[in-house]
């Protein structure tokens, strides 16, 4: 979906501000979200990119004002929600009032942190030959799906290079949306910051995506 | 641990945001429900507060420095190589490790979001995951390196590499000169965050810290 969240290229948001110092938490509860969204993941609540996608929609203005584990609270909020893990009632007495509904991994309980403290595994069997190669010229498709998508705007209609097959990957298109892992293989696409910018860009500047297959058309 | 532990669960609820309430009424849902165990969310916490850090990547890129036959390796599966160390947390698919040379400097963003190396470098900071950065790494990476004081050759090739996908980028800075000689664990001393991020270099031996 074209959101606010797809930022590439975007201007007017001002400096970068590194922080000296920075703790991993500026509030305690932010660290409670944080756990909250890795456990009720791991428990089959959801996958990575049904989180995300979660995130992205949240209204625009909403987006743009709250910090960053506000959103992934909001955003897990929203999911929980829509999936009926939780409900309405349960939000609005601050309790548990309506019944559970079960986890596809079931309850999170303390043997299951070692277990999530590595990332998971996305590479899956090929379905089909790769269509591209490194060093084949790609055109990025101008595609401008409604729903969940990892292709980012400002690469859309530009012509790259293949640098790196990944080999194979979940499809975070599809399976954002309960529509299955459709496992694509996926590169590394390296475009030329003027190809991008236009002539005025930096001539040193060469930026690259992971684009999955679906997203790319022979030159 | 943070300064900022004085915000514990027997603060006095008059004083508590809409936000923590509204985590706090979250987690008593889930915990009620059955949904998660509450240590479980403590020891997540205690975990990543303890265990996962830049520390881990600066190991790494040490080891890369001392030795040849691990840099190799290292730069064709990073994953692979990373998970021969038995001192580094281990990480999950798709580490790929990115060389800084003399005419390229690699720096990593994620556009989209906030997809960043955990297991390598820890949780990102708020600049990584924040507005200005994700918009303005791609575009203007230079503009970028000089809000954190850096700056580069006018030659040099910048390669922004967009996290899209599940693949997560570690930049391998260039061994600071001067360091002939030190050994892994002095050189992972002047390993910062910032360098294997690509927004920083490493630390120069002898320079104040």
């Amino acid at each position: 979906m074209n959101g606010v969240h797809d930022m590439g290229g975007m201007d007017g948001f001002g400096k970068v501000e590194p922080e000296p110092n920075e703790p991993m938490f500026h509030e305690e509860w932010e660290s409670r979200v944080l756990a909250m969204v890795r456990a009720m993941g791991a428990a089959g609540a959801f996958n990575i990119d049904a989180s995300r996608f979660y995130r992205e929609t949240l209204p625009p203005q909403v987006y743009l004002s709250s910090s960053y584990y506000r959103k992934w609270l909001l955003g897990l909020e929203a999911l929980l929600l829509a999936k009926g893990f939780i409900s309405q009632d349960d939000v609005a007495a601050g309790h548990s009032v309506a019944p559970a509904k079960p986890l596809k991994h079931g309850k999170f309980a303390m043997a299951d942190v070692e277990r999530i403290m590595v990332r998971g595994k996305f590479g899956r069997a090929a379905p089909a030959a790769a269509k591209f190669k490194a060093g084949d010229r790609v055109r990025a498709k101008n595609i401008h799906p409604a729903t969940h998508t990892r292709l980012p705007r400002y690469v859309r209609g530009h012509v790259g290079v293949v640098e790196r097959d990944h080999g194979c990957h979940v499809f975070p298109d599809t399976v954002a949306n309960d529509a299955g892992e459709h496992p694509q293989w996926l590169y590394t696409v390296v475009f030329d910051g003027r190809e991008l910018w236009g002539a005025d860009s930096d001539p040193t500047l060469k930026v690259s995506i992971d684009a999955f297959e679906p997203y790319l058309e022979a030159v | 641990m943070s300064e900022h532990d004085h915000h514990h669960h027997d603060h006095d609820h008059s004083e508590l945001s809409e936000t923590e309430l509204r985590v706090r009424a979250l987690e008593s849902i889930l915990t009620e429900k059955g949904y998660v165990e509450p240590a479980a969310l403590d020891a997540i916490v205690q975990a990543y507060e303890t265990k996962i850090g830049p520390h881990n990547g600066a190991r790494v890129v040490a080891k890369a420095w001392t030795d040849p036959a691990f840099k190799k390796a290292l730069l064709e599966d990073a994953t692979k190589a990373v998970g021969t160390l038995g001192h580094v947390s281990r990480v999950g698919d798709h580490l790929v490790a990115i060389e800084n040379t003399p005419g390229r400097h690699n720096m990593v963003v994620c556009t989209l979001c906030s997809c960043y190396p955990w297991e390598m470098l820890g949780l990102p900071p708020v600049w990584y995951k924040a507005s200005p950065y994700r918009s303005r790494a791609v575009k203007d990476p230079r503009g970028v390196l000089a809000d954190f004081g850096v700056s580069l050759p006018k030659n040099t090739e910048i390669r922004v590499w967009d996290s899209t996908a599940e693949t997560r980028f570690l930049v391998l800075p260039m061994r600071p000169a001067g360091t002939e000689g030190w050994s892994e664990e002095q050189l992972a001393e002047l390993v910062t965050r910032d360098s294997m991020i690509g927004t920083g270099f490493p630390k120069t031996p002898g320079a104040p810290s």
